[in-house]
């Protein structure tokens, strides 16, 4: 989608070229592209809107460089401004000088809350803390049932209000009694996990909005979920209304959503985007990183995930010697085969390569799980030494004497081939494209950072 | 009856409030923009843009609608305000299904197979579950016989939390402990359903995000586990899309169909102020229709979907 998307762009700007300077006539085009993008992506319309007006002011009356195509240079333009708008450092969570520190966590149904309780009880508790929920969800079926075995897998204390085996429907006496409990048992930090409730429902808004006053918590986190379009900036707006709220998480990032939302609530709220959530198990949790966020938003895939875990696995000298040979496309078969044996070790092969942009789709459909690993390994290990330096060279009966000679069909050889060279071109643009960026450059992707 | 009605009960008094805070509830807007005019110009097609991508419409299909509707407005000369917005919505309500062969025939109605099978679907949290509480309770009502199976066994307290709702619609529930193979949980369920004489059974999955391959295997495996104890079962795979979902929900039904080739959709959460504009798009392009809408939490917040409501809805 980058790469579409920059393509769009140079096919807009061709104009451009030659001309020396960005003016208003030769990129309202790509302003428009621009601008559709983001709305794929499912950035509010005005927000869009606005965000481009933004983009174009910047750009306009620069001056087109010569390294780089016009459109290249535009998409870092938005690249840019879209990471600083996302907010350029990393918010945490201040805890409160006298403990305990009280969380409340709140938003709208289904969109993670109580799964990123349990995830940020489990990482306090790994930073050495003390930390307790609190089950003020007293609604939903099974809701205190559910904090309470996320709970358990931890290790970490709940307190709930339970007569006679029902729960007891006082959300505000919910919390606040969790508060006198922590304190009784010296717990430093108390996660208070709230019911979903949609931001127009009256009474429940004031509900959360009493607990808040009963309470008086030191953080106040808005739970979004990233696949949200449109109707983002409603809500956030109302739940920060209510709750003036002190940072937004964002979950199931581990989806292929675009997630323009980040964007939208960015700039309806001014609140730092503090947490990521990138899966069901409690560990998956992450920081907010705005870079991600913006490759994100513009169709690049969490390139930078997938950076840092290969920084653990390639070291400075080979990142080097990998980075000359697909500047000069000398990346081969060969090349690959050593890096799948190096990424095999970086975790589940299905996560990394999913987050390579452009992969997602090819994944599901080759199905790499370890089994199609195998296959890749079979069939590049069926080929000669010079198929494997010269992939230009595998033509079709070379291919059929490979798939022969892996047990595996002509088609499989087929989509590995057609898979490399997908690879290769993505590689190849992304060093091209940010190679002077901040945020990804090569030498990155393969550790020499 | 109108099908909307609950809904615009519950959302009425918030309307006034929620149409000048949100800004997306655009019929009044383009109301106000067509009066006194009597051709479309510019301005309204904008208009007309902004309502349907501010309604998670997408670009494309919101582009798609402005083509039909010039078209149309170069075709008929002359257009009053009345017809123009009738026309707008009628371009609308025709990208999507809902003939009353693709409309779900009433709860009461004869069912096509015995046991009827039904399989809940989607992506995490979208209210699948709750869906299949409703639903149960629909047909519990109508004098069915149901029967639930609790194929959620990854997600903490999910067995529970479908047995309280079995427990509300005074339906039983077949369940297995909490990492138990879901396809074994359905198997159970549907023999339990032939042992039982039952009339519908319903099948909750475990959310799963639709790119992860090896969890969408996992959902096909279930499908097929069904089919062996009861021919041509699932009968119905409902696919659950929460209305405030952006374009992702696209990537998300073409995923679901391709797995488990999708029947009917079912939009949830439509009592807050997102249009779930998207099903249009979805609708049209995979030929899904639309079967039901949740508008609530409680047991009777699901109604049956109703293509020419939901489009008022979107100028509401
Ligand atoms: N894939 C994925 N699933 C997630 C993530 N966070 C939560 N979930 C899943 O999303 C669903 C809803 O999560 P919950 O934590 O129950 O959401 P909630 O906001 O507490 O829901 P309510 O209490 O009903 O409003 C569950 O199936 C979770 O496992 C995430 O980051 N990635
Ligand atoms: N306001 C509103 N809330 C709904 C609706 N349908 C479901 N919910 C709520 O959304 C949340 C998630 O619903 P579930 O039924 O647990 O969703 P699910 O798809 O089964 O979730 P997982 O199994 O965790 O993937 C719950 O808090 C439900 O009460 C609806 O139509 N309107
Ligand atoms: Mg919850
Ligand atoms: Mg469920």
């Amino acid at each position: 989608m980058f790469e579409s998307l920059s393509e769009k762009l140079e096919g807009a700007l061709k104009t451009v070229t030659g001309q020396g300077r960005i003016t208003e006539l030769n990129i309202a085009t790509t302003m428009r592209e621009i601008r559709r993008a983001l709305l794929d992506a499912d950035v509010n319309y005005q927000v869009a809107r606005d965000f481009t007006e933004r983009v174009k002011e910047k750009a306009l009356g620069g001056e087109v460089l010569r390294s780089v195509s016009p459109g290249q240079q535009l998409v870092k333009i938005v690249y840019d401004e879209l990471v600083h708008f996302l907010g350029e450092t990393h918010h945490g969570i201040e805890l409160a000088p006298v403990p305990p520190t009280i969380i409340l966590v709140a938003g709208l149904q289904g969109s993670g809350k109580t799964t990123f309780c349990g995830k940020l009880a489990r990482y306090y508790k790994r930073k050495g803390r003390a930390p307790m929920l609190a089950a003020a969800d007293v609604y939903r079926p099974a809701a205190v049932d559910q904090l309470k075995k996320l709970a358990e897998s931890i290790g970490v204390p709940v307190y709930a209000l339970e007569e006679d085996g029902q729960v007891v429907q006082d959300a505000v006496r919910v919390a606040s009694e969790a508060v006198a409990e922590a304190r009784r048992n010296a717990r430093d930090i108390l996660i208070i996990d709230t019911a979903g409730r949609m931001h127009i429902d009256e009474r429940m808004m004031q509900e959360v909005q009493d607990i808040k006053t009963a309470v008086e918590p030191h953080e106040i986190l808005f739970v979004v979920d990233s696949m949200t379009g449109q109707d983002a900036v409603n809500t956030a707006r109302e739940f920060n209304e209510r709750l003036d709220f002190d940072g937004v998480v964002l979950t199931k990032l581990d989806g292929d959503t675009r997630g323009g939302a980040a964007l939208s609530i960015r700039s309806v709220v001014h609140k730092p985007i503090k947490f990521a959530s990138t899966g069901e198990k409690l560990d998956a949790l992450t920081e907010f990183y705005p870079d991600r966020m913006a490759q994100r938003i513009l169709g690049m895939g969490d390139v930078v995930s997938f950076v840092e875990r290969a920084q653990e696995q390639f070291d400075e000298k080979q990142a080097a010697r990998l980075q000359k040979k697909i500047r000069t496309e000398e990346f081969n078969l060969e090349d690959f085969y050593e890096q799948l044996q190096r990424i095999k070790k970086m975790g589940s092969l299905k996560d990394l390569l999913g987050m390579i942009p452009g992969m997602g789709r090819q994944i599901r459909d080759l199905d790499v799980d370890d089994d199609a690993f195998k296959h890749i390994e079979a069939i590049i290990s069926s080929m000669t030494v010079e198929e494997r330096l010269n992939p230009q060279i595998i033509n079709g009966s070379r291919r059929r004497r490979i798939a022969r000679g892996c047990g595996l069909e002509v088609h499989d050889v087929n989509q590995l081939l057609k898979q490399f060279r997908e690879m290769k071109k993505m590689m190849k643009t992304m060093t091209k494209l940010m190679g002077k960026g901040r945020a990804v450059d090569l030498s990155a992707l393969m550790g020499g950072r | 009856m109108g099908l909307f009605d609950r809904f615009k009960k519950h959302d009425q008094d918030r309307l006034e409030e929620g149409l000048e805070k949100t800004r997306t509830s655009l019929f009044g807007k383009l109301d106000r923009l067509v009066r006194g005019k009597d051709t479309v110009d510019d301005e309204v097609l904008d208009e007309l843009e902004e309502v349907l991508v501010t309604s998670d419409v997408g670009v494309k299909t919101t582009l798609d609608i402005i083509d039909r509707v010039e078209a149309r407005v170069a075709r008929d000369k002359y257009v009053s305000t009345k017809e123009l917005q009738a026309m707008i919505r009628a371009e609308i309500a025709d990208l999507m299904l809902g003939d009353s062969a693709e409309r779900p025939a009433g709860f009461d109605a004869p069912l096509p197979h015995r046991p009827y099978v039904i399989m809940v679907v989607g992506v995490n949290g979208v209210g699948k579950t709750t869906t299949i509480g409703k639903l149960a309770y629909r047909y519990k009502e109508a004098g069915k016989r149901v029967l639930l199976g609790a194929a959620d066994t990854f997600r903490a307290a999910a067995i529970e939390q479908l047995d309280i709702w079995a427990e509300r619609a005074g339906v039983p529930i077949i369940k297995q402990k909490h990492g138990a193979d879901p396809a074994a949980v359905a198997f159970d369920t549907l023999q339990a359903a032939t042992a039982r004489d039952v009339d519908v059974v319903i099948i909750d999955t475990a959310g799963r995000l639709h790119t992860k391959g090896g969890l969408m295997d996992e959902l096909a495996k279930i499908k097929r586990v069904m089919g062996r104890q009861v021919p041509g079962a699932p009968h119905e795979v409902l696919l659950v899309l929460d209305a405030s979902t952006g374009q992702n929900a696209i990537r998300q039904a073409e995923a679901f169909t391709e797995s488990v080739d999708v029947t009917g959709l079912v939009l949830t959460k439509l009592d807050g102020t997102a249009k779930g504009g998207i099903v249009i798009g979805i609708s049209n392009e995979f030929r899904i229709p639309v079967k039901y809408i949740g508008v609530g939490e409680r047991i009777e917040d699901l109604q049956v979907f109703d293509r020419r409501a939901f489009v008022d809805a979107l100028f509401k």
